[in-house]
């Protein structure tokens, strides 16, 4: 009876699947199958609205990141709150999801923005979980724009999703040229295992140092990692220069710490992930060399500068999500050029529809204050030049050295 | 090699500050405290809390205060009323409250690591011993690990509630007929263990100076790790083992083999478990039926 | 009693109905990306796994915290076994596309034809990744098992952890693809799919739990020495009870894999076996249908119905100060604690299903 039982069980299983059907690579088949309920729909007041859907960390690792980045959301969303669609004048209405820097929790976030009606995403900060909530972004037909998530998988295999930054591919070699320009040879790296932003980058700079004819010690350390202090010497002892440490704000305080501590005399080379205040003051008063690459330097346009920190000093939370003081981040402005870059698509698009939207958006081509941004065939921005800039242990603030590209 | 010693031993000594608490803990109420970890993020949180507000005097002790605090309260409301529960329940209960202490850090945090931005003055500071620059803290730290250690070895050999203390842990019932107020020295236990997570907290959060939800994970289990490894219910047990597993953690580290350093302290863990459950210095018990 | 048992059986089928019903009428009327879709996904997987624990926690008396690990191999042998040959080179982006030259779903698809074989190879990379999972319990279980319950949860703990740190070891990379993520590999994208799987493999285990061997591992449950003294090999039992939830729990993680559509090994740490032992605890130590009633209490509020405790509004009050992020998740451990200090046998002790009519008709027969 038992056996028959599981006999009728094992095959009513597959029968039941085979008639659901496998779904290849990700999500493919029913992708824009039924339209999302997104697009305009009428508010309360009559006036009609657009919904840009903002898919980003406000906890975890990232959290800091994720909550400067959709600053300059909320300030472009101040400063331009309309869109004109043929002819129409749309309020522009951000929703803001949390998606906990994790990609476990990426797909439930995902839906979460898109069932909220939304014409256009964007985020996230960090690249792992921009690709989970990627597949869930393909499958609706809503499209994506990534900020900051450098990784190249975010847009490969993604048609949804778009990005307004530069790569790894491109970050990675920017550095190494810096770091060889410096004169050294030894190039001491240190990632988080588990991340694909830290070793993605670790990569794409070990292959062109050793290019250049350095040679590079990699290590990793596990995540919830506090005492860098061995790293350090392990740096130490194998006589490098520079020690390249694309990791987490949070970690990066804790390796300027430690290198401090252990009075390690080389540079310490950091990714646009320790673009962040709270990493420059840690340097303050402290025996500390911090170089870091990123998207935009303060000071690149005096009359925008001017009026977000006008801004954001009028806004207590906006002051305290910037980590308490009124120094743009350049995930800021790439936030407030990724706002805008979207309202260019809406334009384009001519509707509200994701789909149409979609489609406007390898033709789009903005300046933003962060440069010119224009899309190539795999959705990713055209860029070729990165900022350099270096902490200043004095004032705690970060000084403009140079701005870089490959060779 | 000598950077690696160093920093070995005060990691070490972090650890036996967190070990002891469970290794007491453990002792009387046979009972593996899961939130232990946490009492000690709670302890770093209130330190860059306080250290951020109030002149360094006054922060320090706040910071033993409500952590001791803590420690009492999570016994008398979430392990006392399972007293005769099955041990699982308690346990259960034990990692709840983790769940629970990791959660309301995180909304007061708003789950972002909270960086400790006023250190304690003098002890931060860098110091160079034979050559190698460190923090004037990894120095301090074995010190007073082995000063607390002393005092509380006087403590329980020596008092009155210290002998309750081992009473207790020899046989719960018994000591309880014999007249020993078994709540007021299972609420010692926590006092203690919290007091000196407590300080383990300062010093660790004044050298690694950033403070996470889950900031007391690893070290918790670590120092877990320790403690068995020593001999569970042990208190030499759990100094020895902690010094050992930090001593080993920074060698592999210096040995280029980072990807395991964590990895390596389980590995040992399940090691000591096959070969000598007891541990270094642990008594064989055997199971009443 | 015959009737009472026919009852209890026309009851039982009557309600799984039901819910197969529901969860067809969600997959008919929403697209594949609403909230409710996601909803159901995860939480037939988590009840799966929670199932799984309940076996070993709830039915033997084991207390084991390796549950994470566990699924982690059956993630991961999912996913490697799955992604399709030319999306390898993507994947594989820094080790040369890996080292494993084949997708299973396109061996079977090459002689069973494109759907069914597509099935067929996603159901037999599940499958490995469970007896995976289970060969691995087996060999930890060896020295483990001996060890007292608490000595046995630390160690499945740090075995857990070991496992990630290999996972995430650049050595293993062509496998494992180290710390990147493995994606683009099939899925099913129907919510009654993942019903169904989990409900057929939670099948398996109550029935097994109906057998003569559940009925020893409760045995050993409740009294070791005298389960021995009755002739019940202890060391067997065990071993048998920790291999085969670990095999199950391999199976949800191969679910847990289709449903987040990437995966990497820093999401399997303890606090995820901790989140699945509170649901049992919620659900009811020793209940089958407690744990996937909680299963699908737990996901559904936490992903969706308490959402709004963390973005400002709920339930119509709008309340940013307090309603911040984190509050949903303390609010939920703060139940959770309440649960497990005053309500310790959960939502359903360690009834199931068909006991609640029984329990009905006793009270109307009291009531006549």
């Amino acid at each position: 009876m038992k056996k028959l039982l599981s006999l009728a069980l094992a095959s009513a299983m597959v029968l039941s699947l085979a008639a659901c059907g496998g779904n290849n690579s990700g999500g493919g088949s029913n992708g824009g199958g039924s339209a999302p309920n997104g697009g305009g729909s009428n508010a309360a007041s009559g006036d009609k609205v657009v919904k840009i859907g903002v898919f980003e960390p406000q906890t975890g690792d990232n959290g800091p990141g994720g909550k400067q980045e959709i600053l300059g959301m909320q300030y472009a969303n101040s400063v331009q709150p309309t869109v004109e669609i043929n002819g129409e004048t749309y309020q522009v209405q951000l929703e803001i999801v949390d998606n906990r820097t994790t990609p476990e929790n990426g797909p439930s976030a995902a839906a979460e923005v898109v069932n909220r009606g939304v014409s256009v995403i964007l985020g996230s900060y960090g690249s792992g979980v921009s690709m989970a909530g990627g597949a869930v972004f393909q499958e609706a037909g809503v499209p994506a724009i990534g900020v900051t998530c450098t990784n190249p998988q975010v847009t490969a295999d993604c048609d949804a999703y778009f990005r307004i930054c530069f790569t790894d591919p491109f970050q990675g070699p920017a550095l190494a040229s810096y770091a060889k320009e410096l004169g050294v040879d030894t190039a001491y790296t240190l990632a988080m295992l588990g991340s694909d932003y830290d070793q993605g980058l670790v990569h794409y700079f070990k292959e062109a140092f050793e290019n250049l004819g350095g040679t590079v010690v990699s290590e990793d350390f596990p995540e919830g990692s506090a005492n860098f202090v061995s790293y350090i010497n392990n740096a130490k002892s194998a006589g490098a220069g520079v020690i390249f440490a694309p990791v987490s704000t949070n970690y990066a305080q804790l390796i300027i710490e430690a290198a401090s501590a252990q009075g390690f005399e080389g540079t310490l080379l950091g990714s646009d992930t320790w673009d962040n205040n709270m990493v420059a003051e840690s340097t303050k008063g402290k025996n500390a060399e911090v170089v870091v690459t990123t998207f935009y330097q303060e000071g690149g346009n005096a009359e925008f500068d001017a009026s977000i920190k006008e801004w954001i000093n009028a806004n207590p939370d906006a002051k305290t999500n910037n980590g308490g003081n009124d120094v743009i981040s350049a995930v800021t402005v790439m936030g407030y050029d990724a706002y805008f870059t979207a309202l260019e698509a809406i334009k384009a698009a001519g509707s509200t529809d994701p789909k149409a939207v979609m489609e406007a958006l390898p033709g789009v081509s903005y300046t933003g204050v962060s440069g010119l941004i224009e899309f190539d065939e795999v959705g990713d921005a055209k860029r070729d030049q990165a900022y350099i800039k270096a902490a200043n242990t004095e004032t705690g603030l970060w000084d403009f050295v140079k701005i870089q590209g490959v060779g | 090699m000598l950077p690696y010693l160093i920093n070995g031993v005060s990691v070490g000594g972090q650890y036996a500050l967190i070990a002891i608490g469970y290794t007491l803990v453990y002792g009387i109420l046979r009972l593996i405290n899961f939130a232990h970890g946490d009492v000690f993020m709670v302890a770093g949180l209130v330190m860059v809390y306080a250290t951020a507000s109030m002149p360094i005097y006054l922060a320090l002790p706040l910071v033993l205060v409500v952590t001791v605090a803590l420690g009492f309260v999570i016994e008398r409301a979430a392990y006392k009323p399972l007293r005769t529960a099955p041990r699982m329940s308690v346990m259960i209960s034990a990692i709840g409250v983790s769940y629970l202490i990791q959660n309301l850090a995180f909304y007061i945090t708003g789950g972002v690591p909270q960086p400790v931005v006023n250190p304690i003055p003098w002890v931060s500071e860098n110091v160079m011993v034979f050559g190698e620059s460190t923090k004037r803290v990894t120095l301090i730290t074995p010190v007073l690990t082995i000063l607390l250690v002393a005092g509380l070895v006087y403590l329980i050999n020596h008092t009155k509630i210290g002998m309750a203390m081992r009473a207790a842990a020899k046989d719960f019932e018994t000591a309880q007929l014999m007249g020993v107020k078994i709540n007021a020295v299972i609420s010692m236990t926590f006092v203690i263990g919290s007091f000196l997570a407590a300080v383990g907290a300062i010093l660790y959060f004044t050298n690694y100076p950033s403070v996470g939800i889950t900031s007391g994970g690893m070290p918790g289990l670590k120092a877990f790790v320790a403690a068995v490894f020593g001999g569970i219910g042990s208190i030499p047990g759990a100094v020895v083992g902690a010094f050992i597993i930090g001593l080993c953690e920074e060698i592999i580290k210096g040995l280029g083999l980072t990807t395991f350093s964590d990895a390596f302290t389980f590995a040992l863990l399940i090691v000591v478990l096959c070969v000598k459950p007891t541990g270094l210095f642990g008594e064989k018990v055997t199971d009443k039926v | 009693m015959t009737s009472m048992k026919k009852k209890q059986t026309i009851f039982t089928a009557a309600v799984l109905l039901v819910l197969l019903a529901v969860c067809v009428a969600v997959d008919m009327s929403l697209p594949s990306f609403h909230i409710a879709v996601k909803v159901i996904e995860k939480a037939s997987v988590y009840a799966l796994v929670a199932v799984s624990m309940n076996l070993l926690n709830g039915f033997t008396g084991l207390f084991s915290l390796g549950q994470a690990g566990f699924m982690l191999l059956g993630a991961y042998s999912y996913a490697v076994l799955t992604i399709p040959m030319d999306k390898k080179a993507s994947v594989y982006q820094y080790f040369d596309g890996g080292a494993l030259k084949f997708s299973l779903p396109e061996v079977f698809a090459s002689f069973l034809g494109d759907s069914v074989g597509t099935v067929v190879g996603m159901l037999a990379a599940l499958l490995i990744g469970g007896l995976l999972a289970g060969l691995f319990a087996f060999l930890i279980g060896l020295p483990v098992l001996r060890l007292k319950s608490d000595y046995l949860a630390i160690a499945t703990l740090g075995f857990a952890e070991i496992l990630k740190a290999f996972f995430q070891w650049n050595a293993l990379g062509p496998i494992t693809n180290g710390s990147n993520l493995l994606k683009s590999y099939p899925t099913f994208s129907h919510p009654t799919a993942y019903v169904v799987l989990a409900g057929v493999l939670v099948a398996f285990i109550v029935l097994l739990i109906n057998s003569t061997y559940g009925r020893a591992f409760k045995a050993i449950r409740d009294d070791e020495v005298a389960a021995e003294a009755m002739g019940i090999s202890l060391a067997h039992h065990k071993r048998l009870a920790f291999v085969i939830s670990s095999v199950f729990a391999g199976f949800g993680g191969g679910m847990l894999a289709m449903y987040m559509g990437t995966v990497a090994a820093a999401p399997f740490k303890s606090a995820m076996t901790y989140e699945i032992l509170l649901i049992v605890v919620i659900g009811g130590i020793g209940s089958i249908t407690g744990s996937v009633l909680a299963s699908f209490l737990y996901i559904f509020s936490s992903e969706w119905l308490l959402r709004g405790l963390d973005s400002g509004k709920f339930l119509g009050i709008s309340a940013p100060d307090i309603f911040k992020n984190g509050f949903r998740m303390a609010v939920f451990s703060v139940i959770i604690m309440v649960i497990v200090l005053f309500f310790r046998r959960g939502i359903m002790g360690d009834k199931e299903l068909p006991d609640l009519l029984r329990q009905r008709s006793r009270k109307e027969a009291a009531g006549k």
